[in-house]
């Protein structure tokens, strides 16, 4: 059960958006679409009652793990795990710097809550599979959660790993996908057509759950609906909207890997703080 | 005969027709099951080559240890990763051409940038895979390897060596990539040579060496009968058993070339990117004598029986003897 309300868990989803402009201003490089659109499924995940961890203790051997694949995406998680008290949230504001622990994509051992380097796409699938293999082996009860993205679905080595944990009832792992439709090249259904996605994974003996993707109350029921299911591992899909927040972001496959200039990045604060002008910020 | 006695090294050690041959594989399979009884945390991972790599030795011992992958060697190490981030030892079983050849950006993030206690291991190394061809003979895993910080490179010389060598990967904490071959070759080290990881061994002092022979993998017995037939032609010589390529032990190497002034390397691998390679850095960088490489002369391998390739692509003994002669003329 969450300790926050859903209003609350709306508020700091709001919060991980501020923070992921910010990040991505200062550091003049990095992705955008991607981290604001899961800013709602990251909410859900370190907040919404469904993770078994512990900010203050990174290292505790039962804790859930958390596998970011599409690595790129990481200004997301570290502004989620700032906020959830891992580290401090001064710290958010040192993205790709020279000597930070927030690293252009995410580095194992550099700061607390990284479970797995990644970067290149796909490859921490087979992670994730494996880590859930050892709980299997060692009869451990801790859950393995894996994000993906969904360009990454076009590599062979997603399948390979998913192959894996089908033929392995790994119902200890759940797969989170990112699908927002968009890659650096344009839509996925112009660049390398995916669906039907639920059908591929379905007929690889996984679970498949759809979701909307800014939902958290939803997605928070997804999870929970994952963990209650025997012999599968499962495939939440989250239909998100890339750059989901900022109207000039919205749908735009462009700011994939674009980060908003200062100007932008006002304008874009704006629109969070006030909800869109709903309310007064004070900012005005 | 000056085989150095501190390497405690088999008796009939130059009786090409007497010595015993065994594949190093088989080293490496009862290094496995060894390794598996000491640690219940070794778990081995095979991509549908059980037999022929012999992990599948562990498998009848340890089945509830052994995962099969199927034919998917990128998954395979990122699985192993995964594994071994939550407390596993995972040995990797497949060809070298497939493993690091295959899943090499596996190798570089999931293992190596994770800092991951992955055992990769290289079977089929070398040309004397023989009839397969040139596809599945491994002659550029020492040059992938050796370039990916943090990793260990091994590549032991007889079946012997090969299982202490599992052993010591066993226990080592960090990733370790170890080839070995697929043919019985020549067992001339005994229990009681010594081998620790990054220490290369001096297998051959002749009493005024003129040249350094450094080698790796099972063509240092080849060396070895380079050595002896170089005294007989009255040139001395220094065999160095090279079976960590990385970290290379500069030490036991510039000792020895500082003595002699002329280098020659081994290795069944491509002249470019492997032992000779590193050895070249070396003296380079810190002694420049006269050297030269026995190796695959940048050429692909071709079908053929092991013996027959190992003669044409000049990895023998009298290859060896020819590039030391040069080497010293060139001194």
């Amino acid at each position: 059960m969450s300790h926050y309300s859903l209003k609350e868990l709306d508020q700091i989803a709001n919060q991980v958006r501020q923070d992921i402009v910010e990040m991505l201003v200062t550091a003049g490089s990095g992705h955008s679409a991607g981290p604001l659109g899961m800013a709602d499924v990251f909410t859900a995940l370190y907040f919404g009652g469904v993770l078994n961890h512990d900010p203050k203790r990174p290292n505790w051997p039962d804790r859930d793990r958390v596998v970011l694949c599409n690595g790129h995406i990481c200004p997301v998680l570290y502004a989620t795990l700032a906020r959830a008290g891992y580290f401090p949230v001064s710290e958010l504001k040192t993205l790709r710097k020279f000597g930070s622990r927030l690293q252009g994509h995410p580095h194992r051992g550099s700061l607390p809550g990284i479970e797995n380097s990644s970067g290149p796409v796909a490859h921490s699938s087979s992670v994730a599979v494996g880590l859930a293999y050892a709980a299997k082996m060692d009869k451990k009860k801790w859950q393995v959660y894996c994000l993906v993205g969904d360009g990454e679905q076009q590599e062979g080595q997603t399948w390979e790993a998913v192959m894996f944990a089908g033929k392995h009832h790994l119902d200890n792992l759940t797969f989170i996908m990112d699908r927002n439709n968009i890659q650096i090249d344009g839509y996925t259904e112009d660049v390398m057509p995916l669906e039907p996605l639920k059908e591929k994974y379905e007929a690889f003996r996984w679970c498949v759950i759809e979701v909307d993707g800014h939902n958290i109350e939803a997605i928070i029921d997804a999870i929970n609906e994952a963990k209650a299911i025997f012999e599968k591992p499962v495939m939440i899909i989250a239909h998100t909207i890339p750059g989901k927040g900022i109207d000039f972001m919205e749908w735009q496959y462009s700011w994939h890997g674009k980060v908003p200039k200062p100007e932008e990045a006002r304008k874009a604060l704006r629109e969070l703080r006030t909800l869109k002008g709903k309310i007064r910020s004070e900012d005005e | 005969m000056s085989a150095v006695k501190e390497a405690k090294l088999v008796k009939n050690l130059l009786d090409e027709k007497a010595i015993e041959r065994i594949p190093t594989r088989d080293g490496y399979g009862e290094g496995l099951v060894e390794a598996g009884k000491r640690d219940p945390n070794v778990v081995v991972l095979c991509a549908d080559l059980s037999d022929s790599t012999r992990s599948l030795m562990f498998q009848k011992v340890f089945p509830e240890r052994f995962i099969e992958t199927g034919i998917a060697e990128q998954n395979m190490m990122g699985l192993a990763a995964g594994l071994a981030l939550a407390g596993k030892v995972p040995f990797l079983s497949t060809y070298a051409v497939f493993c690091p050849g295959i899943n090499w950006s596996q190798l570089r993030v999931c293992v190596c940038q994770n800092d991951a206690n992955v055992k990769l291991t290289g079977a089929h190394a070398g040309i004397s895979v023989g009839p397969d061809g040139m596809s599945h003979q491994g002659l550029e895993d020492i040059a992938i390897t050796r370039c990916l910080p943090g990793l260990v490179v091994l590549a032991p010389c007889d079946s012997v060596e090969t299982k202490k060598a599992t052993l010591a990967a066993a226990k080592y904490k960090g990733p370790i990539y170890l080839r070995f071959a697929r043919e019985k070759t020549p067992v001339f080290t005994t229990d009681g040579t010594p081998f620790k990881i990054g220490q290369a061994e001096v297998f051959w002092t002749s009493p005024k060496p003129q040249v350094t022979i450094v080698a790796c993998g099972p063509l240092v017995y080849e060396a070895l009968l380079a050595a002896e037939k170089l005294e007989d032609k009255g040139l001395g010589a220094e065999v160095i058993n090279c079976h960590t390529i990385k970290p290379l032990d500069t030490k036991t190497i510039l000792k020895s070339v500082k003595k002699t002034g002329a280098v020659v390397t081994v290795e069944e691998h491509q002249i470019i990117g492997g032992l000779g390679s590193a050895v070249a850095e070396l003296l380079g960088e810190s002694c420049p004598v006269p050297m030269r490489r026995i190796g695959v002369r940048d050429r692909w391998g071709e079908s053929g029986e092991p013996e027959e390739l190992l003669e044409v692509f000049k990895l023998k003994s009298k290859n060896i003897v020819q590039a030391a002669e040069e080497v010293v003329k060139a001194k």
